[in-house]
């Protein structure tokens, strides 16, 4: 690990002026992934910034209950037990819950969360190529260990999937991430927060040059509360998704008033199934519909013999969470 | 480069020069010689390193030290009264171990988790999120998750959490 600086913000202000412009220095939060990453050599910076004691650690109502104001220092323990989480919006506490372990979730923070990279394995070992880390060295993954690869959005550049399963249930629910930078602060729709590899894989997101998120708002509707978020692994916990379904509906009767679908461990990015959405709304919400609607967002999926089995795995588990909250609705 | 810090370590004041890389870990261990945390993975993954952080089950080796200034740590070995601490003693009574190794982590996870649990926190296995928390075996199970035993010690492990969380 390369000698670096230790510098505690002072403020949000004080933390982004100081990284602004110094391309070797980060910000420090929980540290679960960075201090992972500072061992394998993974990154090195010269100076980090750390923001863990910023005064960012509040949940909050924002618009007379229209939605809730997540500060980026909250804990994904803190969070998926807060009660309005819990009761509002479930997915979002489901996800957390589904991710790491419960020491693990009690350091992470929201905003680490939505930034945590890849685990694809080449990306981590530091002996192969890869260009997320080493930008031009090659892609390892492409013919090599790709149990875990993307089926949408991939690029010859790089085939991996972002790991977090919060992001998945944000996605799913339209959040906005408020995000300070140098000039000022400005509001990104999640949808726009990470971006698909194209040819420069090395970045994850569309944040700029020092910017730090400090909260995240995620609004409370109908479909958020009944919103779930179902995850399949390789072991029951503690294990990265092979592909995740995040899903929230609302019915008029039997049909489908509104419906949002996101899916992790398919992309570079958190999946906004916006096809099969579209496919859904207006009709009766049933296995089958929901199976072709799938379908619909997976005609251009790329799969190889590795990655053959998440197009089936993603039917029938998008299938059964939307199903399932149906039954919940009419109940 | 090195950073002066000051921690209280199973209430003891303890104050040190670290250089910035040091991991809590590393500190403890190898600096102030409190060894029960163990190094496993030294990666997150097996939660040898587990100790109460500010009151909360935490895993020293993904945390810098010099991120933790003025922290209070609690160790497996500083949780130890008078006599046994109840979840110590009901590792015992039920051979929640075998070669002893992950045994410190384990103990202060299944007290941070307990905690969590009497706090209502729900799990990924709990139906009704905003229902009470009915600790039962798959409930203690994916709670304790992020603590590997080797030894696969883990049917007296679960028993020995099951009786604290009754007692």
């Amino acid at each position: 690990m390369r000698a670096m600086r230790y510098l505690p913000a002072e403020s949000p202000v004080w933390a982004v002026e100081t990284v602004a412009g110094s391309p070797g220095a980060q910000f420090l939060a929980g540290g679960t992934n960075l201090v992972d990453h500072l061992k394998l050599g993974v990154t090195a910076p010269e100076l980090l910034v750390d923001i863990s004691r910023l005064p960012l650690d509040q949940v909050e109502q924002y618009d007379d209950g229209a939605g809730l104001r997540i500060g980026a220092n909250v804990r994904n323990s803190d969070l998926a037990a807060h009660p309005l989480v819990r009761s509002r919006m479930p997915a979002v506490a489901r996800a957390l819950l589904s991710g790491a372990s419960g020491q693990i979730r009690n350091q992470a923070t929201t905003a680490g969360n939505l930034l945590q990279r890849t685990r694809c394995v080449y990306f981590q070992d530091v002996t192969t190529p890869c260009n997320k880390r080493e930008p031009g060295s090659g892609c390892s993954a492409l013919e090599g260990y790709g149990r875990y690869n993307a089926v949408l959005g991939a690029s010859a550049a790089c085939v991996t999937t972002h790991p977090s399963d919060l992001a998945v249930a944000l996605a799913a629910l339209d959040a906005t991430v408020v995000v300070l930078g140098t000039e000022g602060e400005r509001r990104v729709p999640f949808a726009d927060l990470h971006r698909l590899p194209g040819d420069d894989p090395s970045v994850d997101t569309t944040l700029g040059d020092g910017e730090l998120i400090t909260s995240v708002e995620v609004p409370v509707s109908r479909a958020s509360e009944r919103s779930t978020y179902r995850k399949v692994r390789d072991r029951a916990s503690f294990a990265f998704a092979l592909v995740s379904v995040a899903a929230a509906v609302e019915l008029d009767g039997p049909v489908v008033r509104d419906v949002r679908i996101a899916w992790g461990g398919v992309a570079h990015r958190p999946w906004r199934a916006r096809l099969a959405e579209a496919a859904l709304v207006g009709r009766e919400l049933t296995e089958d519909a929901v199976r072709s609607a799938v379908d619909e967002e997976l005609a251009d999926a790329e799969t190889t013999a590795q990655t053959a089995y998440k197009v089936p795995m993603l039917r029938n588990t998008t299938a059964l969470t939307l199903t399932r909250l149906a039954e919940e609705e009419t109940r | 480069m090195d950073a002066h810090i000051s921690l209280t370590v199973d209430g003891t004041e303890r104050s040190l020069d670290v250089d910035t890389r040091t991991t809590l870990l590393d500190a403890l261990r190898e600096r102030l010689a409190v060894t029960s945390p163990k190094k496993g993975c030294d990666h997150g993954q097996c939660g040898s390193c587990t100790v109460l952080l500010d009151g909360r089950r935490h895993l020293t080796c993904l945390t810098l030290a010099v991120a933790h200034d003025g922290a209070e740590v609690v160790t497996a070995a500083g949780l130890a009264d008078d006599g046994l601490h109840p979840v110590q003693q009901a590792f015992l009574d039920h051979d929640g171990y075998q070669c002893g190794y992950c045994t410190p982590g384990q103990v202060c996870s299944a007290v941070g988790m307990l905690d969590e649990a009497k706090q209502g926190h729900p799990s990924h296995v709990t139906d009704d999120l905003v229902g009470d928390v009915d600790l039962d075996d798959d409930e203690i199970r994916e709670r304790m998750s992020g603590n590997l035993c080797r030894c696969g010690a883990y049917p007296g492990i679960l028993a020995a959490i099951r009786e604290a969380a009754t007692a």
